[in-house]
């Protein structure tokens, strides 16, 4: 076990090291100048000030000495005052935010948190419950309707499935809106009624004892949930159905059946805890997957959170935000999927062998 | 040996070794293992109609100049009724720039001028040409995408299989690495930072599809290769004194390949999945390239009045659906059979 751990954490710095050099190396398609919003806000107005800038945060200098620098940032001697450093959470300037990269990090990162949370218990849930009991119905009405259903589910593209979930339910019934909240909302945490303990706004909405904007917010979140769930059940009920179909076939199951247990408990307490190994692994990709920012729902939508703002800074060709972006993404991924790996290696001993 | 039949002595034991059936041509040249792939593929329900709609999206992609006849010198341009605004409504009438009318048009519709079959987007984009030129934009991209991921996984993966130790450890965590950064936020990012120096286009997308789509491959001809080097004929050749490369492309590639290619071409699919989801970001193509995505992102501007609008969504939305299920049918049949588990099941 100890060995799988340290050999899981040995790979740490490794994917950290390779992920940041793909990801600065973009950066080498630039012109120096253009460089310049990693250190400083403003563009550069005249030649003069180009040359000082450049020379100044060593934008000319050979590639490993700018990623160096870009990684731990360069106090001025002089001053103290330090510049750059992605691990101080330094990415630069944002130009279509017109605030720091990590400002814009921080203002967004809760939105995508709080939609991930509403979403893991539907998509969970749904998808094993379904999953299982395709599974147990093996051939039966069920099991076929599961699978029609998982198939459509893999083939619609998550932005088509949003678009059309919009039609219905925003722009013919107008039910659930797009976006984050109502007016009233953000004039509320404006005015600092709402407390922002959290900055997760239903979580908020709850401490606050404030009902009303717990449900506009819900309201809002509805669609997104609805889409990335479906999306996500597709998959689910897949790997739930195949991994529980795998499992009533071994001795054990015959073993606790020839025993005359129920088939209730032959299911519940004997196959469905084995299966869930493998559904493990899957949930905490997904899991992971949210909290990486889902670009394409949350533009969709219009959600304000981390994927949006990478979509829209991308379309607007502001480079060093998008990179800003990956570089905390590729980091909660880093750091998400250990944990993962380490947790199934809890759960599963069999993993500790290989 | 030309047939492979049973020894016609009384000897039930040799009778159960060698297969008392036919050997087709087809499974001479493929092999006993590659024979039982194509099989199986072609037994479900399931894989047959997604070889249809495949199918169906082929022609249409070979007969899009019939279908809708090209306006002006580029096919791939979707023609414009003029500049307004607002999308118009399907059967609105064709006013400028209208195409010839192609011998189907009026058996079918039963119209004699030119309407705007499934309407328009902003601009007057018309989105039956949008969808029909874009089948070809999406094998297009698809096939070279394929290919391309294809060929780098299979170089990774065998080199990495073959040669093993440090080789192996090192292009694995490469792999490794590629699979930890989010293909659609690499993508963004080469996006942002090749539209500027090469315009908009189909390439920063393409680009961005390949050198994040090369991983699974690799992994899968790895472990191929892995089993395939096990085998005795490699184990002769070394001995006779083969050089490495030539054992490796001419002995063990042949025999360890079928899987991964099948599963490559299947892929084409998910790549047109993910071309459109950049397309409809707002990456890719330059505005009014016949393009799913493209069509569909028209929409993004329309969200509140979209219950008027609902045909820029609802036809190009559907037919990347089934474009996608098609695929996703035959790959599904293709992971059972490939699926060791299942084998001698089915």
């Amino acid at each position: 076990m100890t060995n799988y751990i340290i050999r899981r954490l040995l790979l740490v710095p490794v994917l950290l090291f390779g992920v940041t050099v793909i990801i600065f190396a973009m950066l080498q398609f630039l012109e120096p100048v253009e460089r310049s919003a990693l250190y400083v806000k403003d563009f550069p107005k005249n030649e003069k000030q180009i040359e000082g800038i450049i020379k100044k945060y060593g934008l000319d200098q050979p590639i490993y000495e700018q990623y160096y620098r870009w990684l731990v940032g360069h106090v001025d001697p002089a001053t103290g005052v330090r510049t750059g450093g992605i691990i101080y959470g330094d990415f630069g300037y944002s130009r279509t935010g017109s605030q720091p990269v990590i400002d814009m990090i921080k203002n967004r990162f809760p939105n995508t948190v709080d939609l991930a949370i509403w979403t893991v218990f539907p998509m969970l849930s749904v998808g094993i419950w379904l999953g299982v009991k395709a599974a147990v119905h093996q051939n039966g009405f069920i099991d076929q309707a599961a699978r029609i259903f998982s198939i459509v589910g893999t083939s619609f593209p998550t932005f088509v499935f949003g678009l059309l979930v919009l039609i219905l339910f925003y722009a013919k019934l107008g039910w659930f809106p797009p976006g984050k909240m109502s007016d009233w909302v953000s004039q509320l945490i404006f005015s600092g009624q709402l407390k922002q303990y959290t900055h997760l706004l239903t979580i908020d909405a709850l401490l606050n004892g404030r009902f009303d904007v717990f449900w506009d917010a819900i309201r809002h979140m509805i669609l997104p949930i609805l889409t990335l769930s479906y999306i996500n059940w597709a998959t689910f009920v897949r790997v739930t159905r195949s991994s529980m179909l795998e499992t009533l076939r071994m001795e054990y199951v015959i073993t606790a059946r020839a025993k005359g247990l129920s088939e209730k408990t032959v299911i519940n307490k004997h196959a469905r805890p084995n299966a869930m190994l493998t559904i493990v692994t899957l949930a905490g990709m997904q899991v992971v997957g949210l909290l990486g920012g889902v670009v394409i729902t949350e533009t969709v939508f219009n959600y304000p959170g981390i994927g949006q703002a990478a979509a829209n800074a991308a379309q607007q060709l502001d480079v060093v935000t998008v990179l800003g972006f990956a570089v905390f993404n590729g980091f909660i991924l880093i750091v998400a999927n250990l944990i993962v790996d380490i947790l199934y290696g809890v759960i599963d001993p069999r993993v500790r062998l290989d | 040996m030309t047939t492979l039949t049973s020894p016609s002595a009384d000897n039930s034991l040799l009778k159960e070794v060698l297969p008392d059936r036919k050997i087709g041509r087809v499974e001479r040249i493929l092999g006993p293992e590659n024979y039982r792939i194509v099989k199986g593929l072609l037994k479900t329900p399931a894989s047959i109609l997604g070889f249809i709609l495949i199918g169906i999206f082929v022609l249409i992609a070979i007969f899009a100049p019939v279908i809708a006849p090209p306006v002006g010198k580029d096919p791939y341009k979707i023609p414009r009724d003029g500049f307004g605004g607002e999308p118009k409504p399907m059967g609105t009438v064709w006013k400028k720039n209208v195409p010839e009318i192609p011998f189907w048009y009026k058996a079918v519709t039963g119209k004699d001028e030119w309407v705007h079959l499934l309407g328009t987007a902003q601009g007057q984009y018309d989105i039956f040409y949008g969808i029909i030129w874009g089948t070809r934009t999406a094998f297009k991209t698809g096939f070279i995408v394929v290919v391309a991921t294809f060929l780098i996984g299979v170089i990774i993966g065998s080199i990495s299989a073959y040669y093993g130790g440090i080789v192996d450890n090192i292009l694995m965590r490469i792999v490794d690495i590629f699979m930890t950064i989010p293909f659609i936020m690499m993508a963004l990012i080469m996006a942002a930072v090749l539209t500027p120096m090469i315009g908009r286009s189909l390439i920063p997308a393409t680009l961005a599809l390949i050198t994040f789509g090369w991983m699974g491959y690799s992994r899968v001809i790895r472990a191929d290769i892995l089993s395939v080097k096990q085998r005795d004929f490699v184990l002769a050749a070394r001995v006779a004194g083969v050089k490495d490369g030539r054992i490796l492309f001419k002995h063990i590639i042949p025999n360890a390949i079928f899987p991964t290619l099948v599963l490559a071409s299947l892929g084409i699919g998910d790549v047109v999945l993910s071309f459109a989801a950049l397309s409809f970001l707002g990456i890719g193509t330059e505005i009014g390239y016949a393009d799913w995505g493209q069509v569909l992102s028209f929409a993004r501007n329309w969200i509140t009045s979209l219950g008027d609008y609902w045909y820029i969504v609802v036809w190009p939305g559907l037919t990347l659906m089934f474009f996608v299920m098609g695929w996703n049918l035959v790959g599904d049949a293709m992971r059972d059979v490939l699926d060791p588990r299942m084998r001698g099941k089915s």
